[in-house]
């Protein structure tokens, strides 16, 4: 089975290091994963994509196409990138960051950045929060998997944050 | 075996080459290669190898030069506009002989084009970047463990013929992150060895009989004397006719002749097509589902893919349009690879261009509908065309 993700935002909220960590995880449970990017010139600010693909199978093309799954962290993310997803996927937004929701049969509405401001301390862990809702609403890694793929990725003085970042994401989902 | 893991292309790069035996990186940052250069600052100290910074590119060059001459296995990295002010030492490194291997990961052109968007536009300034008559290898790899060997491939080559390589990347693939697995150890071709001493009239020019030279290692007893000067088998500048020709005949010869060693094709779905497309790079793994996907609707169609890029695979393009009714010719950029297909296939089928350079890769629909037409037109004019030519009609992708 094929399990195609898009995560969208702005530079420096961290969309590419979450599709990176998530794609780990799905190569430590013996799946394929590719995971490709997009994004302008600028350092911080710029328009920033990052897509998923994790199948049984081998992955030629890298591209995604009509998204199980689409995370937006920015309201220009959320108008661009809806569009073409599967009819039955999922559009995750950042409450506060997308004012306008998109036209959309599943919309989850999460205070991603919100969350990871007020109960982790940083605005930086808001791409965590929004793997773990991720991880439970698709359900395309295990809880733990997930767990263990952060603690790589993240220097090891945040780790204990991260993981409850994570969790907050997680529990964030009904 | 070691694990699977997850791997980005530039990154597999760094990899090969460590294991290839690269021990001195010299560059300058640029997307979208810099993860080669922060892969070897990160991995050649370990080592006991050397990463050096310069103040721009052509200094990297230089310098990768410079550590070659004096015995170490040596890898540079850039992107298009970096590759641009490489060039007249390219040249150097051909004329005189340096084992060199330089990663280009292409992106939108000319010029500072688009920084972060993927192309495969440099085909033609890695054959004849650097001026005057000169060989080059040019190797292009689809995948992350490609990217893995051919690196390894890359320095190898490079040793063997004592000759610049270029690892055509693109940012297809130089960015692509994905599921590898890479073998413990590869098999390394050593640095070649004087086979005289100066005692028994060594001298570094002197051919082996594979036309390279056994240049001795500077700091290691001979007297060596390098120029981009035409020179004889003594290492200086001869100004005769003769000393010219045999100098630019033997440079070409040394790789013609291991033409069929160094030139790598890939066919896919090839056993019963009639159609066929070639393809290379990033590109190639879109083509792979188009062409699935068109074989689903009952279409004969298979890929030759092209691993080695220069020299050109015209033995294998030659064969191939002998045996099918007609080539397409996939590629990221405004067609440069097809007149080289046109040229090789020697008027035996029609061939047509796919062309896209809007910063965006293909979609495998496109490639599907653009073998579609390429069938049509085909079948149209009859098939084979006595002229032997194309009228390129390009079937070319907008937005």
């Amino acid at each position: 089975m094929r399990t195609q993700m898009r995560l969208s935002g702005s530079g420096g909220q961290g969309v590419i290091t979450a599709a990176i960590i998530l794609a780990e995880a799905a190569v430590s449970e013996g799946k394929q994963a590719v995971q490709s990017q997009s994004y302008g010139p600028e350092a911080r600010g710029g328009a920033s994509k990052s897509e998923v693909i994790i199948d049984d199978g081998k992955i030629f093309h890298p591209h995604v196409k009509h998204p199980n799954c689409v995370l937006a962290m920015t309201q220009k993310a959320a108008d661009k990138y809806f569009e073409d997803m599967d009819p039955n996927g999922v559009l995750v937004l950042d409450s506060d960051l997308v004012p306008s929701v998109p036209d959309v049969k599943n919309v989850v509405q999460i205070p991603i950045t919100k969350l990871a401001v007020e109960k982790v301390g940083k605005a930086l862990f808001a791409n965590i929060v929004a793997l773990g809702a991720l991880v439970k609403l698709t359900k395309i890694v295990q809880l733990d998997t997930i767990k263990r793929s952060v603690a790589k990725r993240v220097p090891p003085s945040t780790v204990e944050k991260n993981m409850y970042a994570l969790q907050l994401g997680y529990d964030a989902v009904a | 075996m070691s694990t699977a893991r997850l791997m980005q292309g530039n990154e597999a790069v760094a990899e090969g080459a460590l294991m290839a035996g690269v021990r001195f990186f010299g560059g300058y940052p640029i997307t979208p290669s810099t993860e080669i250069a922060e892969g070897m600052a990160k991995m050649l100290p370990a080592v006991g190898g050397t990463f050096i910074q310069m103040e721009d590119e052509i200094a990297s060059m230089g310098v990768v030069l410079g550590a070659s001459l004096a015995g170490r296995k040596v890898l540079t990295a850039s992107s298009g506009p970096g590759i641009s002010l490489k060039q007249e030492l390219i040249g150097y490194a051909a004329a005189a002989e340096i084992p060199v291997v330089i990663v280009n990961v292409q992106r939108v052109g000319p010029s500072t084009g688009q920084p972060t968007a993927p192309s495969q536009s440099d085909v033609m300034q890695a054959r004849w970047g650097t001026h005057g008559d000169h060989p080059i290898i040019a190797l292009s790899p689809w995948s992350v463990r490609e990217a893995f060997e051919l690196a390894v491939r890359s320095v190898n080559l490079s040793e063997q013929y004592r000759t610049p390589v270029i690892l055509l990347m693109d940012e297809i693939v130089g960015h692509l992150r994905e599921k590898v697995e890479l073998p413990d150890e590869v098999e390394v071709y050593p640095r070649r060895q004087p086979k005289k001493s100066r005692a028994e009239g060594y001298e570094p020019y002197t051919p082996d009989e594979d036309l390279v030279p056994n240049i001795a290692n500077f700091g290691e007893g001979y007297h060596i004397h390098v120029t981009g000067l035409i020179h004889d088998e003594t290492g200086f500048p001869v100004g005769s006719p003769k000393v010219t020709e045999d100098a630019i005949r033997r440079l070409h010869q040394k790789i013609e002749r291991a033409v069929d060693d160094i030139v790598a094709v890939e066919e896919i779905f090839m056993d019963d097509a009639e159609y066929a497309v070639v393809s290379f790079g990033g590109t190639a793994r879109t083509v792979y589902e188009a062409i699935y996907e068109a074989r689903e609707r009952g279409i004969k169609v298979g890929m030759l893919r092209l691993i080695t890029i220069w020299p050109f695979a015209d033995k294998a393009i030659y064969e191939l349009a002998s045996r099918v009714k007609g080539i397409l010719v996939v590629e990221l950029n405004y067609g440069q690879v097809v007149n080289e297909v046109r040229r090789s296939a020697c008027g035996r089928c029609p061939v047509e261009l796919c062309a896209k350079y809007n910063m965006q890769i293909f979609e495998p629909e496109e490639i599907e509908d653009a073998i579609d037409r390429m069938i049509e037109k085909v079948e149209r004019s009859g098939g084979f065309r006595a002229e032997g030519r194309s009228v390129n009609v390009e079937v070319i992708s907008h937005d």
